[in-house]
């Protein structure tokens, strides 16, 4: 038996380093997979307290969690080739018309 | 004293945090993609152990399967090269990275003391059947609506990648 704390600690221990590769990474497609891992992290956080307290009702919302990821993900690359091509470059930094 | 089920979450643990890791360190965005299905498939397997089959089964299925295909898909059309070298200053390469890992080993400290009560994760499986049960009664209307955002989304990427065919 695993203790659930375990779980937890592992879960924020992912979301923690999906947000330090979310500001760190320069690619935009690497940013975009940050959020994903930040996502993952969320969803072994909900399937542990769903087990633990015995309710399903945490699993159910992992599904709905991962079918927002998926329209995400198509909505998000789509805009990310629209940048490429309109500016034909990937790198976070260089995107930044809004500064000026 | 070690069970066999924690000896398990320790090694498939120890696979995320590294494909997290590596999804960090590794330059080439490609590199990213594989070493994220190898977190997710970790974490799939993670499902397993606390007895979520069919939440593992869709982890794998549509996360690692679908959603990374599509990423990889991109990353090969756009013909993503390694990013360049971050020019870290001093500043953060000294104090922010300590400071960041001082941090995250913090909040995983206390989110464990404060969760320790809570005892062990039981480990026999969840039904499908029962999962199905709640998600087509108490929320078969948030689940139409996802089918909705799903065509929205779909429709969405269309307009936005499409290409002007004459101005």
């Amino acid at each position: 038996m695993v203790p659930t704390s375990y779980y937890l600690v592992l879960s924020a221990v992912l979301f923690g380093l999906g947000v330090v590769a979310f500001i760190f990474k320069r690619n935009i497609l690497t940013v975009f997979m940050s959020i994903e891992l930040m996502l993952n992290a969320v969803n072994l956080a909900f399937v542990t307290f769903s087990r633990s307290l015995g309710q399903l009702q945490g699993q159910v919302f992992v599904l709905f969690v991962i079918v927002v990821a998926a329209a995400e993900s198509a909505v998000g690359l789509a805009i990310i080739i629209l940048i490429h091509r309109n500016r034909g470059t990937l790198d976070v930094e260089k995107v930044d018309t809004l500064k000026d | 004293m070690i069970t066999a089920q924690i000896a398990l979450f320790l090694i498939l643990a120890a696979v995320a945090v590294a494909g997290a890791l590596s999804l960090i360190l590794q330059r080439h965005p490609i590199h990213s993609a594989l070493s994220l299905i190898v977190v997710m498939v970790a974490l799939a397997g993670l499902y397993l152990l606390q007895g979520a089959e069919f939440v593992a089964a869709v982890q794998i299925i549509v996360y690692a399967g679908a959603i990374m295909v599509v990423f990889i898909f991109v990353i090969m059309l756009l013909n993503a090269g390694e990013e360049e070298r971050s020019n870290f200053s001093k500043l953060a390469r000294f104090v922010g990275v300590p400071l960041g890992v001082v941090f995250l080993a913090e909040v995983a400290y206390w989110i464990g003391r404060a969760t320790s009560h809570l005892g062990s994760v039981p480990a026999q499986t969840v039904s499908t059947r029962d999962l199905s049960t709640l998600l087509f009664r108490e929320y078969v209307f948030p689940f139409e609506l996802t089918s909705f955002l799903i065509l929205i989304a779909l429709l969405g990427a269309l307009v936005l990648a499409r290409r002007e065919e004459s101005e």
